[in-house]
């Protein structure tokens, strides 16, 4: 199939960007939507011009390197699929693609499609993990979890922090991310005891990075390609207004 | 030269903990004066970063992901092993070690493997004290299932991405260590060059990916966790930047580089179906404890499955293995599938592939069962292929997917540049020949928590700290040679693009030094290479500039290394004449073909020494001594 694409083009963080058009020809239903690029690319290399500059690694959807918007959605029409799991015959003939970077205050652009998405590790920075040293811990069973609680913890925990879900929410929030590392850890007996403070300091990490608040838009849950849901941020709610009882109290 | 491995004396049960009682220590007060300098962000490297931050080290991390989190460990999906003998199925310690040493087909260190299957229970317990969600029991229990080369249940699992859990667990250690002010952080950096001072490895230099800038680090020892080399064959199941750089050019600065042909073609990967293929996905080795490998019995029998009974269809590893079926080793069940298909019963358009067929575990268990063992993998087969696991068999062929060989190291981690660790895939130590499914994990996680905290110590308790700094005329020569590299890359200007080459090779590594390996095609590929390299110099078109964001500059340097390793493996193949474990030489098998090792003549690890471009490596061996297991014909049946 013969494609017309228009891709972003931006040489760096501080210059002015715009859609570029581009043939993409002979493309094969088999091929990842990565590889329909691969293929751009590997022509305008021959033609003298630089290549498009794009995020991705494992092209087997769990890194959450790549990122790129598709016709307006966050890793394209397919549901529950990172751009490198999109297929080309989720494409027709003749059709006209829009790519995009992601776009978000907290996550500038580097070049072309590529953005900086640091400040999602200093989300994690801030406090998302349970302070544990290496060794001295006790035996895996020792402590006994419930199926259920583990079972949501890594509904939670499958998260890749590509940040489709920011570059989805009109306001640009980490708000599903943060809850779905909250969540993950409050739902383990392990992770209670500083649940408090965690959801403190990463909702604050959060705001501090420039993400905007949550106002229920749900385009986050609709844009993740882990599926991961919405309802764990009423848990996010939750839990910060658990913590501010504690604090008062 | 003979190498020494350094490993303990004494009985194998107490080595390690001799060795550790001997080794030095840094005191708490001392720690925050040393500087390690860690490269690569997966498993062996976050979790060594972190504890080296936790015990009071300063650390440098490097990684060319733009976050720690996505080192290629998260790719990992079925599990990691550990010697628990939760399942009260007869596991131990012993059978562990036992379990590897022999599918590494008896070419792994005794003493380095008995530890390895030691540490393995510690890491379970550590793992789950960090929050990693392991699939448990309805009584709140952990659960185990079965991987390949193994009578017990041993392996521990999340869902089908426990390499993502394990890993999300140490990114959240090495995460809590930044916070802390031990670990300092390097994403998009990429290592090009180790910089040695008399011997010993006192920093490395590194390049900005995004503003190009290339830069020098110094440290008191250095600690490349930088994986493996598997897309030498372009096609892998590896990431697209996965490369071979940072151990290459540690090799180039003297570090001997062991087995280099021993490769793992993974059986259970979604064939190819097309030439603008860019990478192989693998479909998780658990998938085999429920699914069916099987082709038609007769030749060319292109019928769609349904159509194919039972009594024509051979499920060829049940009726060679019977004692393991369908979980026999993965060197030996890819081979089993190479055969069927060369002899004309692979299925599919290309007639390059297998079946792994479900239907008779829907049968007996129920679709819900299958979708909850399985689901996601399923799931992301249908998506690749458009074709739906549960009511046709899965199509899958062989693709490779770890490399065993790697830097050689002692007992310590060490390399013979003194001051230079090599953990995980990237070091060649644990696995031998062949390495079990859910050993990569357990390796990289013993080798960075519960390895390198101690010896590192060693190391550094008998150096000065701070000895080296960033101004001594090595780091500047070494940013010279990085940055004129650089030049000459992006001057060519020739035809082809860097894929173009790293394309060719592949299919020359693939044809030569793939599954089967003879005399004849090994010395072909150190001829193709070699002229490949010369036309790469002469004719690849790198794009842009040094100084922005260039991903093609990036492969560029990495394809000029693969360029070089590949030869090193097609030599190193041709050297070993014998078959063992992934190195399979057709002049070496047995009458019913099976692999005929010769532990009279090659019983040692093969180090590479480095000696300049123009000249051939030079072979150094470690003999490897077996006490506790007897060599044995390594059977499955």
């Amino acid at each position: 199939m013969n494609l017309t694409l228009y891709i972003w083009r931006q040489k760096g963080p501080d210059k002015k960007g715009g859609l570029q058009q581009f043939k993409a020809e002979n493309i094969s239903p088999e091929m990842s939507f990565l590889e329909m690029l691969d293929v751009v690319n590997e022509q305008l290399i021959k033609i003298g011009q630089e290549p498009i500059a794009f995020d991705h690694d494992c092209r087997e959807g769990i890194c959450g390197m790549c990122s790129q918007v598709i016709n307006g959605v966050p890793h394209g029409p397919q549901e529950r699929t990172t751009v490198c799991q999109l297929h080309m015959r989720h494409f027709k003939h003749g059709d006209s693609i829009y790519i995009e970077p992601w776009r978000a205050r907290a996550f500038p652009v580097i070049k072309d499609l590529i953005v900086d998405r640091s400040a999602l590790d200093r989300i994690i920075q801030a406090g998302g993990y349970i302070s544990v040293h290496t060794g001295g811990v006790p035996d895996a069973n020792a402590v006994l979890i419930s199926k259920k609680s583990a079972d949501t913890a890594m509904d939670a925990s499958e998260c890749i922090g590509c940040g489709a879900c920011v570059a989805a929410c009109p306001n640009g929030s980490a708000m599903l991310f943060t809850a779905a590392k909250i969540t993950h850890l409050a739902m383990l007996p392990q992770g209670k005891i500083e649940a408090a403070r965690r959801v403190c300091v990463m909702t604050e990490a959060m705001m501090r990075e420039g993400f905007g608040n949550c106002t229920n838009h749900y385009e986050c849950q609709a844009a993740c390609p882990k599926d991961i849901r919405v309802s764990f941020i009423a848990r996010l709610n939750r839990e910060f207004i658990k913590a501010q009882l504690k604090d008062t109290g | 030269m003979l190498l020494d491995g350094k490993c303990p004396s004494g009985p194998l049960s107490e080595k390690w903990d001799r060795h550790r009682r001997e080794l030095k220590l840094v005191s708490p007060a001392n720690k925050r004066k040393y500087t390690i300098i860690v490269v690569g962000t997966g498993l062996a490297g976050a979790s060594a970063a972190a504890t080296l931050g936790e015990l009071g080290y300063n650390v440098e991390a490097f990684c060319y992901q733009d976050s720690p989190r996505r080192g290629h460990s998260i790719a990992a999906q079925g599990g990691i092993n550990a010697a628990k003998n939760y399942p009260n199925d007869g596991d131990s310690i012993f059978r562990l070690f036992h379990d590897t040493i022999k599918g590494g087909d008896f070419r792994a260190r005794e003493a380095n493997v008995y530890r390895l299957a030691m540490l393995s229970n510690n890491i379970i317990d550590q793992c789950v004290a960090q929050g990693v969600p392991f699939a448990r029991d309805y009584a709140g229990y952990l659960d185990n299932r079965s991987f390949g080369g193994a009578q017990v249940s041993r392996t521990f699992y999340a869902r089908g991405q426990t390499g993502q859990q394990l890993l999300l667990g140490a990114y959240a250690a090495l995460m809590r260590q930044v916070k802390t002010g031990t670990v300092r952080l390097h994403p998009r950096s990429e290592m090009l060059d180790v910089v040695v001072i008399d011997g010993e490895a006192k920093g490395i230099t590194v390049r900005d990916m995004v503003n190009g800038h290339v830069g020098s680090y110094a440290g008191d020892a250095v600690c490349l966790c930088t994986g493996g080399y598997a897309n030498v064959f372009y096609l892998s199941t590896n990431a697209m930047g996965s490369n071979v750089t940072a151990a290459y050019r540690a090799y180039k600065k003297g570090a001997f580089f062991a087995n280099p042909c021993y490769t793992q073609i993974h059986p259970t990967c979604i064939p190819v179906s097309g030439g603008h293929q860019s990478k192989l996905t693998l479909m998780s080795e658990s998938l085999r404890n429920d699914g069916r490998v099987w082709v038609p019995k007769r030749k060319g029998d292109k019928r769609a499955s349904h159509e194919i009974s039972n009594e024509e269809r051979d499920y060829f590893l049940e009726r060679k293995y019977p004692g393991f079926g369908n979980l026999a080793p993965r060197d030996i069940a890819s081979r089993s599938a190479k055969e069927a298909c060369d002899e004309g019963r692979g299925i599919g358009t290309s007639g390059f592939g297998v079946y792994l067929d479900f239907e008779d575990a829907i049968k007996r268990l129920g679709e819900n069962v299958i979708r909850e063992r399985y689901g996601n993998l399923f799931e992301m087969y249908e998506r690749i292929t458009g074709e739906d696991a549960y009511r046709q068999p899965m199509r899958i062929y062989p693709a490779p997917h770890y490399t065993m060989g790697g830097l050689w190291v002692d007992y310590n981690l060490e390399s013979n540049v003194r001051g230079l660790f090599v953990l995980g895939e990237a070091n060649f130590s644990d696995h031998g020949a062949n390495r079990l499914g859910a050993s990569a994990l357990m390796q990289g996680l013993a080798d960075g928590y519960f390895v390198i905290p101690y010896t590192i110590a060693g190391y550094l308790a008998r150096t000065q700290p701070g000895s080296a700094a960033a101004v001594h005329p090595e780091f500047k020569k070494s940013k010279e040679d990085i940055n004129s590299l650089t030049k000459k890359l992006l001057s060519i200007n020739g035809k082809k693009t860097v894929s173009d080459f790293h394309r060719e090779l592949g299919r020359i590594m693939w044809d030569n030094v793939g599954m089967a390996r003879s005399e004849e095609g090994l010395k072909r590929a150190l001829e193709l290479i070699p002229e490949l390299r010369a036309e790469f110099w002469q004719n690849v078109r790198v794009p842009g500039g040094g100084d922005d964001v260039n991903q093609e500059l990036e492969k560029a340097g990495r394809v000029a290394d693969f360029l070089e390793v590949g030869e090193l493996m097609a030599r190193d193949a041709l050297h070993r004449r014998e078959s063992c474990g992934g190195h399979f030489r057709v002049e070496h098998q047995m009458p019913d073909g099976e692999a005929r090792r010769d532990d009279e003549n090659f019983c040692y690890v093969a180090a590479w020494e480095f000696r300049g471009g123009n000249k051939e490596p030079e072979m150094h061996k470690e003999p490897l001594v077996f006490e506790n297991v007897e060599l044995a014909v390594r059977s499955y049946k």
